[in-house]
């Protein structure tokens, strides 16, 4: 097999969310002499997009972007240390978590998904995060991002008592806040000081891209 | 077991020896943008679209959920009932997260309303059973708790038996007057979730043999061709004890799917309103 045909196997079975092909090719990629970063920026990254886009435009179903974003996760457990060791350069951390109150979790994992696939790293903190554990969170792994997950109308004010949570530790200004979940609009967002809202899941990660590649500019100005 | 809702002019009975209760979820703005803006606006102007094409389709009691971000929930639910009842006398679901909400659609209502819903944390149940008791109104039990939505059948039978008891011992609300909603997860999210579903209600049947109800398009959600997937689904549901749904009423082919399990399941003598469903579709085109 050539380097161009074990990228683009391994890009159709991640698309396809075959995990053992997956598993398979990325060991074989490497022990063909191809780079963590090859395999995932040339094959695993492009195929979650497809899967973004394929799912954005009604052609793609929520089963189909779990098993592909499955098949990436078992890719990344082997590539995550090699990364690490290379010195690779996530693109981004993310806190994510379904807020207090909330036990939805369906729409937060596909969010976690489409990040990953992106090649953020995703710190998950579950659901029923109460506001010090978003805080605590942030101290510990200091993201770019921390994502705010709600389903219900009623559990949709913990943006608010999380941004003021972060806001009295000194963090807001630290951390992108991005809130979604199914009540949620942009204008909702706005009032509650949110920087970010998309509508699903692979919107949110353009979305992400831009706030960061943003701040990142305003850092360096 | 008998549970009786109604308005002031209808009486509806939900029973196992009754045919399925439909209940119409269509007048909610989750997921409706338009349907929110209008909410907001103080616009209810939709609604009586959403009556007529769910009375149309065959509802049999209309869910009602005012729960827009931003927007006033406990005056738009006021007036949301209100309004409803000068379109309709199919007896009402009032659905609400919100107490004051709850409070204001049952003031609102004239007969025995269901509320939709309370689950089985001691905060909700104390919040929520003294306005049950209060307006004599029936209500919709959800066995979870503050930690998660249980995956294990088992569990959803305990959490069950929390909210029975609380709600008869304590509140004094008659057992007739309590609907377990088993909990219905979408199937794209895990094929294992209809299962858990189906072996919740029949464990809660043979406990209890209280009336059921669940929200039906959970478990389509995500996936395509998603009133297939509802007429699959209730069907065995009903078969296992699954009392009613809210559903999608204006489906002809979920609703057609659940009158023929009433049919089969002999809850329609003669097949007498089989027939007369079938003659009204012919004569409608």
């Amino acid at each position: 097999m050539t380097r161009d045909e074990l990228l683009a196997g391994l890009y159709d079975r991640t698309l396809t969310g075959n995990g053992p092909a997956v598993l398979e090719l990325t060991n074989e990629g490497l022990s063909m002499g191809l780079g963590p970063e090859e395999l995932l920026y040339e094959a695993l990254i492009p195929a979650l997009e497809e899967v973004g886009a394929r799912f954005e435009r009604g052609d793609f179903f929520v089963p189909e972007m779990l098993i592909a974003g499955k098949a990436m996760a078992g890719a990344l457990e082997i590539l995550r240390p090699l990364l690490a060791e290379t010195g690779a350069q996530t693109i981004g951390t993310v806190v994510m978590g379904t807020v207090k109150g909330d036990v939805h979790d369906i729409g937060k994992n596909l969010v976690n998904i489409m990040f990953e696939g992106a090649g953020f790293q995703v710190i998950d903190l579950g659901v029923q995060v109460a506001p010090e554990k978003f805080v605590e969170a942030i101290r510990e792994h200091k993201p770019d991002i921390v994502g705010f997950s709600a389903f219900l109308t009623t559990t949709m004010p913990m943006f608010k008592a999380n941004i003021n949570a972060l806001r009295k530790s000194g963090l807001r200004d630290q951390v992108i806040v991005m809130v979604g979940g199914a009540p949620v609009t942009q204008e909702y967002a706005d009032v509650v000081g949110a920087d970010g809202y998309a509508a699903d899941a692979s919107a949110a990660v353009v979305r992400a891209k831009e706030l960061l590649k943003r701040r990142r500019a305003m850092a360096s100005a | 077991m008998h549970t009786i809702v109604s308005s002031a002019a209808r009486t509806v009975t939900i029973g196992h020896d009754q045919p399925f209760a439909i209940i119409g979820e269509r007048i909610n703005p989750t997921g409706r943008k338009i349907f929110q803006q209008q909410l907001r606006d103080g616009d209810l102007s939709r609604v009586a679209t959403d009556v007529r094409e769910q009375a149309e389709g065959g509802a049999m009691l209309l869910d009602v959920n005012m729960g827009a971000p931003l927007a006033d929930e406990a005056a738009l639910m006021a007036r949301a009932v209100g309004l409803i009842q000068e379109l309709t006398d199919l007896p009402l679901v009032i659905d609400s997260s919100i107490v004051e909400v709850l409070d204001a659609g049952l003031a609102a209502y004239e007969g025995k309303a269901l509320v939709n819903s309370v689950t089985a944390e001691d905060e909700r149940l104390d919040a929520i059973l003294p306005l049950v008791k209060r307006y004599g109104a029936a209500v919709i039990g959800l066995p979870n708790d503050e930690e998660e939505i249980p995956e294990e059948p088992a569990r959803r039978l305990e959490l069950t038996r929390k909210l029975i008891g609380v709600a008869t011992g304590k509140y004094g609300i008659a057992i007739e007057d309590i609907v377990i909603d088993p909990l219905a997860m979408p199937v794209g999210a895990d094929t294992v979730h209809p299962g858990r579903t189906l072996d919740t209600i029949a464990m809660i049947a043979g406990e209890f043999g209280v009336n059921m109800t669940l929200g039906a398009s959970n478990v389509s959600f995500g996936m395509p061709d998603r009133h297939s997937i509802s007429a699959a689904f209730l069907p065995i549901a009903a078969a296992r004890g699954l009392t009613s749904a809210i559903m999608d009423a204006r489906s002809p082919q979920v609703v057609s799917a659940v009158k023929a399990a009433d049919l089969v399941l002999n809850r329609d003598e003669w097949g007498a309103a089989w027939i007369a469903r079938h003659r009204a579709r012919q004569a409608a085109t």
